[in-house]
């Protein structure tokens, strides 16, 4: 592993930082980036809720997060977190009778090396990108993830229920592997802005979903986006991608809400002959937020789909660009790509891009591309108001109607979850 | 109800209504009638709070208070409702999340507790019923891929829903067959009560064959030119706008 990780950490000096991105940053000093933070000592921590920042408390509340959740989130060190240890432990166990393997990845270099050293960068090479090389080299930790020949994981797995290690770091590195005829639901993140310093996350996330086999990768990110004048905030610069093995699915949703800087792309390289690929996207900045998110489906077996439903929304001063590559492969022989991409817009101030790739290098390939911009219009405000809706409750429901051939592709809990924090991410948008 | 002295109104810096008075009893219907570019759905929008649409003298009084104060969705809550001549698609939000939060909107505003959803959906299938609409109708997007007449019989049942105190129907027969124009009627007649008062605008004379008014108002040039009752609205059927016109220059 440590060799691995020097190998990146070499390809990495040899690296530049990607520019092409629409996005701008001030230059990050990487010297000066913390690598590594333990989780806090139990004293540096906050004794109560009362010593966290207010306004963090606020939006829990808005969102309805139950009292010790938030004292969890906020990394509060209180007996009352260990309430949940009971329910960590239950699921535990129900997952061990089931042979699935969920630990965090530090544990798994250790206890299952082989399944670690085989499927590690066998989908983001060290040499991948500029990010991906950097986590490579520098990660702590992350989740890993195991679902043996032919089950069905009998719950959502989701990195909720490992928030007591919350802090371990900007660099995480996730590893799921769903053996051939297996079936996993994962959720990643969390609805509440978590208590932070970080400024850069890289993380990297991997995807092996071998013959038969279905993955599905929910995502809610709502990292500090930074103040109403665009300072501060995380730069989330992130690598995701899985493999699709034949008749394989990887299917990716995501709701992405925060962070100052999100460059993103959750992409899926369809290997096997009738393997599937998704990519379901809600992406909304406010203030001076900048998202440079998308997809890539790489096309190589026969007859592979894929299916791209992208849903940007842009207010106050913040910049939103759709970026998405299909590429079909010459032996790609009947792959079929479906691609929509929908901006709307609100207020005057925002921008709103779209940057389609397409590559065919097969005839009786399809890629097909719908792209909408549309406003929040006057029409639609006037008559949700006359309705007796105020303007920030009229905006929320018409940004939630916009969003919801994505909502409904997530776990009922987290679509619920996810139509509060747009209303919270929101406030403010209409003057 | 409804008490308007004076009103001028402007849209975009265009004077429509010029020095135009109204007075609106509890549980009458008027009927303004007119040519097109009369000032008659500016009317409408200026008494719902429409943006753009300015109030620049006279005085407003709804329900004892000075309506011109009060926010769009206050008038709203407060019991004004107005059928949209052009109702707008709001696609993936339905039918029925729109009308659960206006009408609870509505309610908390006077003091009452929200709907249960169980007494809401009775609620909302008895009245897509009364304007013949199928509950399905409930599920889908507001407005969105509806027809002309299934927009306006939408408008209708929403105003059922919220049942308001002053119901404004802006041109609610333009584009509507025979069929519908009876349902809509139905609908408005079945709702008219003591404590309820109707303003319904319209061109043509034959939504009121249906729709029996108290009162009926001309509406020329920004002002009301001529009132009378029902026997009115057939005379101009017969006779057109233009002696009223000529008349009143």
């Amino acid at each position: 592993m440590l060799e691995w990780r020097l190998k990146a950490y070499r390809i990495w000096q040899t690296m530049e930082e990607p520019d092409w991105a629409h996005v701008h940053y001030p230059e990050i000093d990487f010297q000066a980036v913390s690598y590594y933070s333990a989780p806090k000592s139990l004293e540096d921590r906050p004794k109560s809720l009362d010593e966290v920042d207010p306004d963090l408390i606020e939006t829990y509340n808005k969102l309805g997060i139950p009292l010790h959740e938030q004292e969890m989130l906020a990394g509060v060190a209180v007996d009352a977190v260990f309430d949940s240890v009971s329910v960590v432990t239950t699921f535990r166990e129900k997952l061990e009778e089931a042979g699935v393997i969920f630990c965090p990845i530090s544990e798994a270099v250790h206890r299952f090396p082989d399944l670690v050293k085989k499927y590690i960068g066998s989908v983001v090479p060290q040499r991948d990108n500029y990010y991906a090389a950097l986590n490579s080299a520098v990660f702590s930790d992350g989740s890993f993830v195991y679902i043996p020949k032919g089950v069905r994981c009998p719950m959502e797995l989701s990195t909720y229920f490992r928030i007591n290690q919350m802090n371990t770091g900007q660099f995480e590195r996730t590893l799921i592997i769903a053996d051939e005829g297996s079936h996993v639901s994962y959720l990643e993140g969390c609805t509440a802005p978590q208590r932070d310093e970080n400024q850069l996350h890289a993380a990297v996330v991997e995807l092996i979903a071998l013959d038969n086999a279905e993955i599905k990768y929910s995502t809610v990110q709502n990292w500090y986006p930074g103040d109403e004048n665009g300072k501060g905030g995380i730069y989330n610069f992130v690598t995701k991608r899985g493999i699709c093995h034949t008749r394989a699915k990887i299917s990716w949703t995501q709701v992405e809400t925060g962070s100052a800087v999100t460059w993103k792309y959750p992409s899926c390289i369809l290997k096997g002959d009738h393997s599937v690929g998704e990519f379901y996207s809600v992406a909304l900045t406010n203030n001076y937020q900048q998202a440079d998110t998308g997809t890539k489906m790489i096309h190589l077996g026969k007859n592979t789909k894929s299916t791209i439903i992208s849903k940007g929304i842009s207010a106050g001063h913040s910049q939103n660009a759709y970026r998405g590559l299909v590429r079909m492969g010459s032996s790609a022989a009947g792959a079929r790509n479906y691609t929509q991409c929908d901006s709307l817009l609100i207020g005057d101030r925002c921008g709103a891009h779209t940057f389609p790739y397409i590559e065919s290098a097969h005839p009786s390939a399809i890629v097909e591309h719908e792209a909408t911009t549309s406003k929040v219009s006057d029409d639609q405000m006037f008559l949700c108001q006359q309705r007796g809706l105020d303007a920030e409750k009229a905006v929320s429901m018409i940004v939630n109607g916009f969003c919801r051939e994505v909502f409904k592709q997530l776990p009922m809990e987290f679509a619920v979850e996810a139509g509060k924090l747009l209303e919270v991410s929101l406030e403010g948008s209409v003057g | 109800m409804l008490t308007i002295k004076d009103l001028c109104a402007s849209v975009e810096d265009k004077e429509i209504i010029k020095k135009l008075s109204l007075d609106v009893k509890p549980g009458e219907i008027h009927a303004i009638m007119g040519p097109n570019g009369a000032g008659k759905s500016t009317l409408g929008n200026v008494l719902a709070g429409r943006p753009g649409y300015e109030a620049t003298s006279g005085s407003i009084e709804f329900k004892g208070q000075d309506l011109l104060e009060l926010d769009p969705e206050i008038r709203a809550r407060e019991g004004l409702f107005l059928a949209f001549q052009y109702p707008v698609e709001i696609p993936g939000v339905s039918n029925m999340e729109l009308l659960k939060a206006a009408v609870d909107a509505r309610r908390s505003h006077a003091g009452q507790s929200e709907l249960s959803a169980i007494d809401f959906m009775k609620m909302a299938r008895e009245a897509c019923k009364a304007v013949g609409l199928d509950q399905s109708f409930l599920k889908r997007g507001v407005n969105e891929g509806f027809s002309g007449g299934e927009k306006k019989r939408n408008e209708i049942m929403q105003m059922m829903l919220m049942e308001p105190s002053l119901c404004i129907l802006d041109e609610t027969d333009s584009g509507l067959d025979i069929d519908a124009l009876q349902v809509v009627a139905k609908g408005v007649n079945a709702m008219r009560a003591d404590d309820r008062s109707f303003i319904v605008v319209t061109h043509y004379q034959r939504l009121l064959d249906y729709i029996v008014p108290d009162f009926v108002h001309v509406l020329a040039n920004g002002r009301i030119v001529k009132s009378g009752d029902k026997s009115l609205a057939l005379e101009l059927e017969a006779k057109g706008y233009s002696w009223l016109e000529d008349e009143v220059a």
